[in-house]
């Protein structure tokens, strides 16, 4: 699909410091051996069966279609996973590569707190040392995955430089990587940063759209007509996506729209982004006529993010994936009706995606089938969606 | 002399240079405002600035344009910390065009294949970076800094610059006595921060005395 390795089209590439080249070098050839090494493979396997708890189901979510009166909305259950989404399929598989190369040291960055819960929960399993950097602003807003990830041993560093968010996180940790780059491996959380990391974690997510493909292809014999996925950085989407990729099934990638994409407070860097390079990649984001990166918004952390992953760029430009948006109000009457119709809270993140079926339902008859890829669960959002209703907990 | 253009994403710069990098955006310094204030000093004095500016700024503005308007203000070269040699096809190209050199960043890390790589593409001069790690005063120079720098310089026929973590007149003797050049940013960043504003000029200048004094004297 590339047409130059680590590129997806223009996008992607690997813009870094010097420095970096020779241990993305080190990852891009390691990887390249593991990634089909029959027993990797077969332990890899054996976590997400045993450990992370997979396949996860995919459940036909009866109230909810007749809600729409329409489709049969079927959803993929990734908040059912171990730490409560699906980032723990990347961070076992990464941890795990780690372990193989030789670094007993973990870093990453965290925006929600969910990243670096699934990272540090790895690093437990596997016995290593974890550093979790995580912006000041995001650490107020997500205290109790802050507090998990302490209990699971890894060290939680604020940082306080730029927007004090997820885009400071990532430049910090990879200042740490560049600093120590000799013993320490840096997990990066979504299909964003420089190669081979888009494709590692595509990799390590496309086990999502794998099983959802077989369960469905299972229950009705066919493919669905549609595949919804919330995209933040897009490490969810991507992994439900791509076995779908050049067929009849419609793909929709939902971003964030803040408070509405004319607002200037949003996440939808591919809808309303241009061109530019960040944490080594060249992607679509939310920056000034000068190429100064500019604060994203979302009422959900995860989403909050100015950047987008370069194979979704590709995706976008090529046609292949259709990118819409949902608002922030949109995202909690989403969470609210799925809570009330099916009794499951997903996270806010996952409610932008389940916030496009307001439109998308409408659209399509009753035979056909839409999924859901529901990427985590709502725990962790419960006191902002307090805040949001005017309620207290 | 080198000149940093502010980012909001300073991922190689250390505390200093990003808190200058914040506070300069915050008093709304552009790429525009860097390039006319060279403008103005290369019209009165005979120096030639370098400057110091990460990929996308350059990418938004357009390569083309961008090279442009730095040759018009005088720039004589430009350091892109995050462009590595297999990124940098685009604008070597542009950069060319413009009579601006290119200057690489090699680093301790870099293997021999990568060292030959820099070396080639690199016009003006080589920056090798002293350290692992962001720019910002270190106390201690690293012990294989020596043996780096020799490496890059058997690649090379332009002179090889060190800089990451140089901050005081004495390791500045020490790396002349190895390397072609040697580059002070957090530094002098550090020192105009602390200094009143009043004194800032005369600080500076006695700073750079210092260092060139040691130079001289090595």
């Amino acid at each position: 699909m590339a047409e130059k390795p680590g590129h997806f089209g223009e996008f992607g590439g690997q813009y870094v410091p010097e420095t970096l080249m020779t241990p993305l070098a080190e990852l891009t050839a390691s990887y390249g051996v593991y990634k089909d090494d029959a027993s990797f493979c077969d332990e890899l396997a054996h976590y997400l069966k045993d450990y992370v708890g997979r396949p996860t189901p995919l459940y036909h979510a009866k109230n909810l279609s007749t809600h729409y009166g329409g489709p049969a909305i079927w959803l993929k259950r990734e908040d059912l996973c171990h730490t409560g989404a699906h980032k723990i399929n990347n961070t076992i598989g990464q941890v795990l590569l780690a372990t193989k190369m030789g670094k007993n040291r973990i870093i990453a960055e965290t925006g929600a707190g969910q990243h670096g819960v699934a990272t540090a929960t790895a690093a437990a399993l596997f016995g290593l040392e974890c550093r979790v950097y995580m912006g000041e602003e995001d650490i107020g807003r997500q205290s109790l995955n802050v507090f998990k990830m302490k209990l699971l041993g890894a060290e939680v560093i604020p940082v306080t430089s730029g927007s004090r968010t997820l885009k400071d996180a990532m430049n910090e940790a990879l200042r740490d990587w560049v600093t120590n780059v000799r013993d320490t491996f840096y997990v990066i959380g979504s299909v964003a940063g420089p190669h081979p990391y888009p494709t590692i974690v595509r990799d390590f997510q496309v086990v999502i759209g794998r099983e959802a493909k077989a369960q469905i292809n299972e229950a009705y014999g066919q493919d669905p007509a549609a595949v919804v996925a919330c995209v933040g950085g897009g490490s969810n989407a991507i992994g439900i996506f791509y076995p779908w990729l050049n067929s009849r099934v419609k793909l929709y990638g939902v971003e964030a729209a803040g408070h509405g994409l004319d607002s200037g407070e949003h996440g939808a860097a591919l809808e309303k982004g241009t061109k530019g390079i960040l944490h080594g990649s060249l992607q679509y984001l939310l920056q000034d006529d000068f190429g100064q990166i500019q604060p994203a918004h979302s009422i959900s952390a995860g989403l909050d993010y100015p950047g987008v992953g370069p194979e979704h760029c590709y995706f976008k430009d090529e046609g292949l994936v259709d990118y819409v948006s949902a608002t922030d109000d949109e995202a909690l009457a989403a969470f609210q009706l799925l809570s009330k119709t099916e009794g499951i809270q997903p996270a806010l993140e996952s409610s932008h995606a389940l916030a496009y079926l307001e439109k998308l339902a409408p659209e399509l008859g009753e035979h056909q089938v839409i999924i859901v890829n529901v990427s985590g669960r709502g725990d962790k959002d419960m006191h902002v969606i307090a805040e949001q209703l005017g309620l207290e907990i | 002399m080198e000149i940093g253009i502010p980012y909001s994403d300073p991922l190689a710069d250390g505390p200093t240079i990003q808190k200058a990098s914040e506070t300069a955006l915050a008093n709304g310094v552009t790429t525009d405002t860097v390039l006319e204030m060279i403008g103005e000093v290369t019209k009165k004095r005979d120096v030639s600035p370098v400057l110091m500016v990460y990929y996308n700024l350059i990418y938004r503005y357009g390569l083309e344009r961008f090279a442009r308007a730095a040759q018009r203000a005088g720039v004589e070269g430009v350091i892109v910390p995050d462009l590595t040699v297999e990124e940098s096809a685009d604008w070597k190209t542009v950069a060319t065009e413009h009579g601006l050199d290119m200057i690489f960043l090699a680093a301790p890390t870099s293997s021999d294949e990568r060292l030959e790589k820099i070396a080639a593409a690199s016009s003006g001069f080589v920056y090798a970076v002293s350290l692992t790690g962001v720019t910002g005063a270190r106390t201690e120079l690293p012990p294989d800094l020596t043996t780096f720098v020799g490496s890059v310089k058997s690649r090379t026929e332009l002179p090889v610059a060190v800089g990451f973590g140089v901050s005081r007149p004495e390791q500045a003797k020490e790396i002349a006595r190895f390397a072609d050049g040697v580059i002070v940013g957090s530094a002098l960043v550090d020192l105009i921060d602390k200094a009143a504003p009043t004194t800032r000029p005369e600080a500076v200048k006695s700073f750079a005395a210092e260092l060139i004094g040691a130079l001289r004297g090595k």
